[in-house]
């Protein structure tokens, strides 16, 4: 009698543990904990969050997860983004860090104007906030063109902005290399008197808005069907063209508030050297938040667990001395594990059933 | 940008798509090689007309399009077999700087000599070559995630080898490098009336002997028409009895062994290596593969159409430098325009010949 309860409640156990393997964001919340699991281990105190005070007085939390959830912030975003864009385009957007420079070099330049060192704003935030997004937006608009009307993959078609992109922000900051005013600082440091850092806020209210706008609109719904097969998508009454272009925009939007946000870090940008590699931290993040590169489904809390845990996975790279130039070696090598595990060969190699009998998608081309 | 609208070679496409019409053995091939030649043709015969002066009359200004481009001409050649076959390869730019660095690490520290470094940088090619084509070709990983992994790989492994720019240091590898052919009886007249012969680096002669034996590999010999037939059409290849895995994946070995030899070329240009060295290499290859004929979408492509490619960029390149604007910005973005302006066009031309 005991003996069969107990097999059953280890059956029972072993369906739930199945189950929760099986979940979609078990690899990026394991992935996570495991991360987390090793700072703790190199470093007891690394959980550890107390209220400190600033230079100037003011009340701020300090501590390891603050750090790395304020310094996520450009990552989530962007990660929000470039997950409409894979899931609608089937393709990854590689120009992300080059048109933050743009939105940053844009951003500074109406505050700044064509002043180094100003000891006043030249125009109101907000207004260098619009138009930081509007610059983004452009950039978005134009990969989008590309992508949706002259049908270029989009890596190819992103290219061109990879190269250009960070030229292009230093010419629209004239050459210059202006520091804004401190008051342009609240929006990537402390609103003083307010403990939480601002930048944490910022995400809190983009991913609101983003999964309010997920589930109030059918925008998630529409990017599914073009990802899956833009060939039934347009016979369903979608224009795929016109949601491709859109996923761009949307990333261009959240590549302004990113710029937004990192030039406001230290009130500068050097648009040569902002945001370093963050096209393949964010396409890890992606990837890792359990969406297929290949388009199609999406999963955007994944991505952002995703996002969270790349910027762990650096912040731990950075305590343990490792170079910031060598950082990439570790995120290239992970992203090449994660695509192998995600490829239906190694799949159907390894697998069992489930995943084989697992029907497979046509991409929607022509075959001759 | 408006250099390239104004030049009369992207006028004549409109005579040749004419031509095209009247004339239907010119092939996707010849159509797009002839815009590429008579471009490259029109651009320099323009500048040598309005920018005389800067330079652009001397024979030497020619020969140095080649010195300068030598090892982009290589890297280029390897791309285009792997776009002919619909694939792709970014990472060259972070392989040619790994190959870079750590040559110059052995040649200087270990005792390398020239032939052992040249090893050095032929094995780290085709390393790159091999892992990134067994991913693409028998995982069907898609080729740019692959790829752009291996160029933050190469970048990435340069900063673990050596942090700061370093500089040869090995009088062997310096006497060869510094060796010169000098041309007969071309050369110009400098200031004084005193004649100098024209100079030409050996590594022009390699990357040429490599542009014809590709040529010949792409046309002549059954893998360059199972390249073609791949990147055409992969399922009609598969029933021709193609094996189109190994086909894909022959293409990225010989891109990763073409892109040792344009890396070890670079380093014997440059001399010198560090993280950020041939940032946007990758770019200026794909773009002059474009622009030199070979469709994204595979199946059409010419070598001698890439090494127009690179001398077209390349002049374009010095015409933006001679015209003389002292912002950095320019040389970048007129690349990137450059490369947006031919995708566009091959976009256009490829959705016509549909219809």
């Amino acid at each position: 009698m005991s003996r069969s309860s107990n097999n059953s409640n280890t059956d029972s156990l072993a369906l739930v543990l199945k189950a929760l393997i099986r979940h979609r964001l078990f690899i990026p919340i394991a992935f996570l904990v495991f991360l987390l699991l090793i700072n703790v281990f190199i470093n007891p105190g690394f959980l550890r969050i107390t209220l400190g005070r600033d230079s100037g007085g003011n009340p701020v939390l300090i501590g390891n997860l603050i750090n790395i959830l304020s310094n996520a912030t450009e990552l989530v975003i962007l990660a929000i983004g470039m997950t409409l864009v894979t899931a609608s385009s089937r393709g990854q957007d590689i120009s992300v860090g080059a048109t933050v420079a743009i939105a940053g070099g844009v951003i500074m330049r109406i505050l700044c104007g064509n002043e180094t060192q100003p000891t006043v704003l030249h125009a109101p935030i907000i207004l260098a906030l619009l138009l930081g997004c509007l610059a983004g937006m452009a950039c978005g608009a134009f990969n989008g063109i590309l992508v949706s009307k002259f049908k270029i993959q989009p890596m190819v078609a992103t290219l061109i902005l990879f190269t250009a992109g960070r030229s292009i922000g230093s010419m629209a900051m004239g050459g210059l290399k202006p520091k804004a005013a401190a008051a342009f600082g609240y929006y990537g440091n402390f609103i003083p008197g307010f403990p939480v850092p601002t930048p944490i806020l910022i995400t809190i209210a983009v991913v609101a808005v983003t999964f309010l706008v997920l589930k109030k609109t059918n925008l998630g719904l529409y990017t599914k069907a073009v990802g899956i097969n833009d060939k039934s998508s347009s016979l369903n009454g979608l224009n795929p063209a016109l949601i491709k272009f859109l996923t761009f925009v949307i990333l261009g939007l959240c590549v302004g508030i990113a710029g937004f946000v990192q030039s406001s870090r230290v009130q500068t940008v050097n648009p040569y050297t902002i945001v370093p590699g963050i096209e393949m931290d964010v396409i890890l993040a992606v990837a890792l938040g359990g969406n297929s590169l290949g388009g199609g489904r999406f999963n955007m809390a994944g991505s952002i667990i995703g996002g969270y845990t790349i910027q762990t996975l650096t912040s731990m790279l950075t305590t343990l001395n490792v170079n910031t130039n060598a950082v990439p070696v570790f995120k290239a090598a992970i992203i090449i594990i994660l695509v192998v595990i995600q490829s239906p060969i190694v799949k159907s190699f390894f697998g069992n059933k489930v995943t084989i009998s697992k029907p497979t998608v046509g991409d929607g081309k022509e075959r001759g | 940008m408006s250099l390239l609208n104004n030049a009369p070679g992207t006028g004549s496409i409109g005579v040749l798509q004419n031509k095209l019409k009247r004339k239907e053995s010119l092939t996707d091939t010849a159509f797009l090689l002839t815009i590429t030649i008579s471009l490259f043709i029109a651009i320099y015969a323009l500048s040598i007309v309005f920018l005389g002066d800067k330079g652009f009359s001397k024979i030497q200004m020619f020969f140095n399009l080649f010195n300068e481009n030598a090892a982009l001409i290589v890297i280029a050649c390897g791309l285009s077999i792997v776009m002919v076959t619909g694939s792709i390869d970014i990472s060259v730019g972070g392989s040619t700087a790994l190959i870079c660095t750590s040559c110059i690490v052995c040649l200087n520290n270990y005792g390398f000599n020239f032939f052992s470094s040249l090893i050095l940088a032929l094995a780290i090619g085709l390393a790159f070559g091999a892992v990134q084509g067994f991913l693409i070709a028998y995982l069907e990983i898609q080729p740019f995630i692959v790829t752009l992994a291996g160029m933050f790989l190469g970048r990435g492994l340069v900063a673990l080898i050596e942090v700061n720019q370093i500089q040869v240091n090995n009088p062997g590898f310096e006497m060869l490098s510094g060796a010169r052919i000098l041309i007969p009886f071309l050369g110009d007249i400098n200031r004084k009336g005193v004649f100098i012969q024209s100079k030409l680096e050996y590594g022009v002669i390699v990357a040429l002997i490599i542009v014809c034996l590709m040529f010949w590999l792409l046309r002549k010999s059954s893998l360059g028409r199972s390249f073609y037939a791949v990147g055409g059409n992969p399922q009609s290849a598969l029933m021709l009895g193609i094996n189109v895995k190994r086909t894909k994946f022959y293409a990225h070995l010989l891109c990763g062994l073409l892109a040792g030899i344009g890396g070890f070329l670079y380093l014997f240009h440059t001399r010198s290596g560090s993280v950020q060295q041939a940032t946007g290499l990758e770019m200026d290859a794909i773009a002059a593969s474009i622009i030199g004929g070979t469709l994204l979408t595979g199946g059409v492509g010419n070598i001698f159409g890439t090494l127009f490619g690179v001398l077209t960029s390349g002049t374009v390149l010095l015409i933006v430098t001679a015209i003389g604007s002292q912002d950095p910005w320019w040389p970048q973005i007129t690349r990137a325009a450059m490369l947006c302006f031919f995708i566009v066009l091959q976009s256009i031309i490829c959705s016509r010949k549909k219809i």
